[in-house]
């Protein structure tokens, strides 16, 4: 179910009926200042404890990155990346630190891949919300994020990410790892207002001798309703494979246009053997696994972040495998 | 910390050395960010390790462990050689123009009045040259050959920047950097804090670390001062608390001492610790102590001291040596000790040498543990596989755990590193039959003392006569101890310069220090305390944070220790005419008729600055201390030595002098002496520490940080693991003379080898959190690497650095 009222529903996966537009509510969005994160995690557990999800407990498979990966019980992690990069004229030794999980952007790729109607909304206010109830666990989403976000559950099928807490932002209040941050390192209001203080930020880097210092607020997905301040713009991968020109990749742009009544023929048909498949053998059965993590870690697991191994997943164009 | 959290924002420059506090103190880490974006202040990081706070630092130089005393001083030397002090606080605030006397020497590395027998320093000859009155000679020019100033100078020139790099292997210029950008505070209106941490603490010359920090905060005028400071960053909510509470063995609260065996009578007590002072008009605060003394000795026994009985003196034990955690272990280990209470502490994970810990549990008839949780120590007689390889059948310990709560479901106050004293509440019932402590000591002490009254026993009275007028007998309450520490009248207290003015009426709660008396008609259970809860009520509760100066002094927010001040040594933000150095941040200034300002004036309010008084009123000189002519077992100015496990062979800065070689007034046991290692079989130099997602060893309790870091792992630098032939996630075993450790290798770049002259070094992480009870993988002690050793005054073990081995598990 929607945490906002159905008022507030901008866009609808799978959906060709048109959204309300009687009101226009603020847009927002969270503002992640990298310079300013000292990576204690503190936004991951808050996601947790308000979410009320934990993974399991897992290893350490060295590096600090814990959990390692995303999961449908872990909607946000810190990256660290240990780089070296210029700093005024001389090359310096970063450990770079990055809070990774949805972005919601604008024009976001896994509403406009969802088949299931409804699985995915996006709100007024910018926000990108998984509707689990109508989501079919295709995994379409997963392949039209250009972030490599949603992650789908083995124990239920269904699509998981960050909600932005939306059902904290119905009620006025920030995201949990917002209230959460010690340092501010994470900000939320305004979008308007989250670029002018990200602005008064890359003043402050430059003046360090952050010469390339700027805002990450990716065009090729319209913008984001969640920002990065960084210090190396320029060079967004550096930050483990954030990408450096985002975009939704063509094959969803086709399937959207041209190829939707057929996929939609083809949903249906999927849905329908599905349906008998229910009705022949019963349900699916989560425990029939209880061999495989709960967290549906276990082939995302990235096992080093050092500069050598930087092939970000973020980088993967989901045209390309699907 | 001499400043407070807020105050962290008003610095222009930030050093955090020994400590990491962005992983560590996150909350309060949030100032350092504030100072950044707001005024433009540079951070520095001096740390063995590339750490989270480095990562957000401008500048970071890499350090050997074990090795701060020679960056330090190598700073303190930059400063005099380029002539970057401020020379007016320096003359106005600090002992530099006191004349030391002719007995004092350093020759090798060793200062006059060793007992290499003992190991020990008779502080005699390190005295200040007196006149006829005796009060210290001084010379204001500064240039008498014998004065602090030219001493510290002449001290300190051997520290070059070459031998510093050589000691401590940070290269020359970016050591440099560190003492250019330092000394960029040199001017009034620039000011410096540092920020440290265990990182000091945990050396067997630990204090004296400290002190090289104070020295050079001193040298460049900011002690006192907005923005600047000596930070001690406690590690727990309320060890600050339990320093001031005086829970040391040779402690009383308030800083107050214990009798010493010398002590035979009161006077010689008394006399020891009522210093005279050393100039003229100098405040000489601690002149009071038998007024804090007389005053605790009535909250503990009441009508029992008396006068005629020296207010109770005799029921006070006196100590022969102290009993800290290494010697309370080691006469355990002898069988000398065969019951304990373990009340809030992990001996079994938090002690160093783990063995030597679990084989002196063996040797105990009983033990009581006293704590929330089941912790290695409840359990240490539990066979855990490798973890805790002990044979259970052959333990006879008796072990008793008596469940006690976790903070939040307790009421109190929480004395935090500000000095602020915080009331909480209560936000949850305990599980189960868990107890709060002061239920859980109040129900032995009453059961105790009622067995003395039936069964008599020998010296009962300091358990009968001791003062539990609690309304519940076997549960004090939060508020009823509040009062106990803040102290009442017992009798009317008079102004003793307006008879008629009646300052506290009998019975009242004391609003002030100010009011004790020593002839018995106050009491205060912990003077520094007094002032928390009031006729006003309980201060600690305030929760009004308006701060009328921007400054973020918030005088109204809790109560600060002591009387309410939130900066220490404040005059000194103001020179000898009692004028601010920096006019944007005034703290206490003279306005012609008194002195005033956003904080409680660390000064008499009424000493005009032509009585020349002093700025720093504890210390019997009435300034603050470049020379320590007494209180420092190892001598009057910080001298670099090497840790008792060191990689390197030789001392740079003495070479050839093996009693210099490390602390020569560190005490070491022979048979933890006989257990140190040589760099032919422990090469790499190891430091043990703690990480942003766990709180020591209790959080591995619970899934949230479990999840976040689950499992141990040390830290190893790339080049040494290329060497060894491990890979980033390889099993290692660390090994040192007490013992090895199993892990997960972190290969990263953030350890790097390090040039000591002729001796690369590599530096070996190894986070502490982990053990073998709780949810977060299984794991080995730490401790059973570090050694049983620790500095020569506060006995702190040498937890920073040590030396180990490591391969390929």
């Amino acid at each position: 179910m929607s945490s906002l009222q159905s008022l507030d529903i901008k866009r609808r996966s799978a959906t060709t009926l048109p959204s309300t537009q009687a009101r226009e509510t603020l847009e927002v969005a969270k503002l992640i200042d990298v310079s300013k994160c000292i990576g204690c995690k503190a936004c991951q557990v808050a996601c947790s404890e308000w979410n009320d999800i934990r993974g399991d407990i897992g290893t350490n498979v060295g590096v600090y990155d814990n959990p390692a990966d995303l999961g449908p019980k872990t909607w946000t992690v810190m990256r660290y990346s240990e780089v070296e990069e210029k700093k005024g004229e001389e090359m310096a030794f970063e450990w770079l630190i990055r809070k990774d999980g949805c972005m919601h952007c604008a024009e976001p790729g896994c509403l406009k891949a969802c088949p299931s109607p409804g699985a995915i909304l996006q709100y007024s206010n910018g926000i990108v919300d998984f509707i689990e109830e109508n989501c079919i666990g295709c995994g379409y989403c997963v392949a039209g994020c250009p972030f490599n976000v949603p992650r789908i559950s083995k124990q239920d099928s269904k699509a998981y990410k960050c909600t932005l807490c939306s059902d904290r932002v119905a009620v006025g209040l920030e995201p949990a790892c917002v209230k959460t941050c010690p340092t501010g390192a994470i900000t939320f209001g305004s979008k308007e207002d989250m670029i002018d203080h990200a602005a008064e930020r890359v003043v402050d880097l430059k003046e360090r001798g952050y010469a390339n210092a700027g805002l990450y607020n990716p065009a090729g997905v319209g913008g984001t309703h969640v920002m990065y301040v960084l210090k190396h713009a320029d060079k967004p991968e550096i930050y483990h494979g954030l990408p450096k020109d985002p975009q939704i990749s063509a094959t969803v742009g086709l399937w959207k246009g041209v190829m939707k009544p057929l996929a939609m023929l083809a949903m249906g048909l999927t849905a329908l053997t599905g349906f008998f498949h229910y009705v022949k053998v019963g349900p699916n059965d989560a425990e029939a696994h209880p061999d495989e993590p709960e967290d549906g870690n276990g082939p995302h697991v990235i096992r080093s972040s050092g500069p050598g191994q930087m092939e970000g997943k973020g980088n993967v164009n989901p045209g390309e495998q699907a | 910390m001499t400043n407070h959290w807020v105050d962290i924002k008003n610095a222009d420059v930030i050093l955090i050395m020994g400590g990491n506090a962005a992983e560590a103190h996150p909350c309060g880490f949030k100032w350092v960010t504030e100072a950044k974006a707001h005024r433009k202040a540079r951070l520095m990081v001096v740390d063995p390790r590339f750490t989270r706070s480095a990562a957000m630092a401008d500048l970071y130089a890499p350090i050997r462990v074990g090795s701060d005393i020679a960056f330090l001083g190598g700073v303190i030397n930059y400063l005099i050689s380029h002539d970057k002090l401020q020379m007016e606080y320096i003359k106005a605030h600090t002992n530099a123009p006191f004349i030391v006397g002719e007995g004092y020497s350093l020759k090798d590395g060793i200062f006059s009045g060793y007992d290499a027998e003992k190991r020990k320093y008779d502080p005699a000859s390190w005295g200040y040259e007196l006149d006829k009155d005796g009060f210290a000679k001084v010379d204001p020019t500064l240039e008498n050959p014998r004065c602090v100033f030219q001493i510290l100078k002449q001290h300190y020139a051997r520290y070059t920047p070459e031998l510093v790099s050589k000691i401590c292997g940070t290269p020359v210029d970016t050591f440099k950097k560190v003492c250019e950008l330092a000394a960029s505070t040199a001017t009034p209106t620039r000011n410096m804090t540092i920020m440290y941490a265990l990182g000091w603490t945990h050396h067997s010359q630990g204090s004296e670390i400290i002190r090289t920090g104070a020295i050079l905060q001193l040298l460049l005028g900011n002690i006192g001062v907005a923005g600047g400071g000596m930070n001690a960053l406690r590690g727990h909510s309320n060890i600050q608390g339990l320093t001031d509470l005086g829970l040391l063995s040779t402690s009383l609260p308030g800083y107050l001492q214990l009798p010493k065996d010398s002590d035979v009578k009161y006077d010689d007590y008394m006399t020891r610790l009522t210093p005279k002072p050393l100039r003229p008009n100098s405040t000489n605060y601690w002149g009071n102590y038998p007024k804090f003394h007389v005053s605790l000795m009535k909250a503990w026994y009441g009508k029992a001291a008396t006068k005629e009985n020296n207010w109770a003196f005799d029921y006070l034990p006196r100590y022969d040596s102290g009993y800290d955690i290494i010697k309370t272990f080691d006469l355990m280990y002898d069988g000398k000790i065969n019951g304990y209470i373990c009340q809030g502490f992990n001996p079994l994970s938090s002690f160093p040498d783990t063995h030597k810990i679990s084989a002196a549990l063996q040797k105990l008839k009983f033990l009581v543990i006293i704590d929330p949780l089941a912790t290695e120590t409840s359990n240490f007689w539990q066979n855990h596989g490798e973890h805790n390889d002990v044979k259970t059948e052959d333990i006879k310990t008796e072990v008793f755990r008596l469940p006690s709560t976790c903070f939040a479901e307790e009421e109190g106050s929480l004395t935090n590193s500000s000095r602020w004293l915080q009331w909480h509440y209560k936000g949850a019932e305990p599980p189960g039959e868990a107890k709060g402590d002061p239920e859980i000591i109040g129900e032995l002490f009453t059961r105790i003392r009622a067995l003395y009254a039936k069964e008599g026993g020998v010296f009962p009275e300091p358990i009968r006569d001791l003062t539990w007028t609690y309304k519940i007998p076997t549960s004090p309450s939060p508020e009823e101890l509040a009062q106990e520490y803040n102290g009442r009248a017992l009798d009317d207290i008079v102004d003793p310069k307006k008879k008629d003015t009646i300052l506290a009426k009998k019975g009242e709660l004391l609003g002030t220090f100010a009011h004790l008396r020593d002839d018995g008609t106050t009491s205060a259970g912990c003077w520094v305390y007094t002032g928390a809860y009031t006729e006003k009520g309980n201060m600690m509760a305030r929760r009004d944070n308006s701060d009328p100066y921007g400054l973020g002094q918030t005088l109204n927010w809790a109560f600060a220790w002591p009387v309410n001040r939130r900066v220490l040594y404040n005059r000194a933000s103001s020179d000898a005419a009692g004028k601010p150095w920096d006019p944007k941040r005034k703290l206490v200034f003279w306005n012609g008729e008194k002195n005033v300002g956003s904080d409680v004036p660390d000064y008499r309010p009424d000493a005009a600055p032509e009585e020349g008084v002093g700025a720093f009123i504890l210390t019997a000189e009435g300034v603050a201390r470049l020379f320590a002519p007494t209180g420092m077992a190892e001598g009057p100015l910080p001298e670099h030595y090497e840790p008792f496990e060191s990689p390197l062979k030789v001392n740079h800065l003495n070479p050839g002098h093996a009693d210099a070689f490390n602390n020569p007034a560190a005490r070491m046991f022979k048979k933890d002496r006989a257990k140190l290692g040589k760099p032919e079989q422990f090469p790499y130099a190891a430091t043990s520490y703690g990480m942003t997602e766990h709180f020591h060893g209790w959080t591995k309790h619970l899934k949230g940080n479990a999840i976040i870091q689950p499992e141990q792992f040390v830290e190893v630098g790339d080049e040494l693991a290329k060497e060894k032939g491990i890979a980033n996630g390889d099993r290692v075993k660390v090994s040192s003379a007490r013992g090895h450790i199993e892990a997960v290798a972190v290969v990263t770049k953030r350890l790097r080898a390090l040039d000591c002259g002729d001796t690369k070094v590599h530096q070996i992480g190894l986070p502490n959190h982990w053990g073998f009870m709780g949810l977060a993988k299984k794991g080995f002690s730490v401790n059973t690497l570090s050694p049983s050793v620790g500095d020569a005054n506060t006995q702190t073990p040498e937890y920073k650095a040590f030396t180990v081995n490591i391969e390929k598990a």
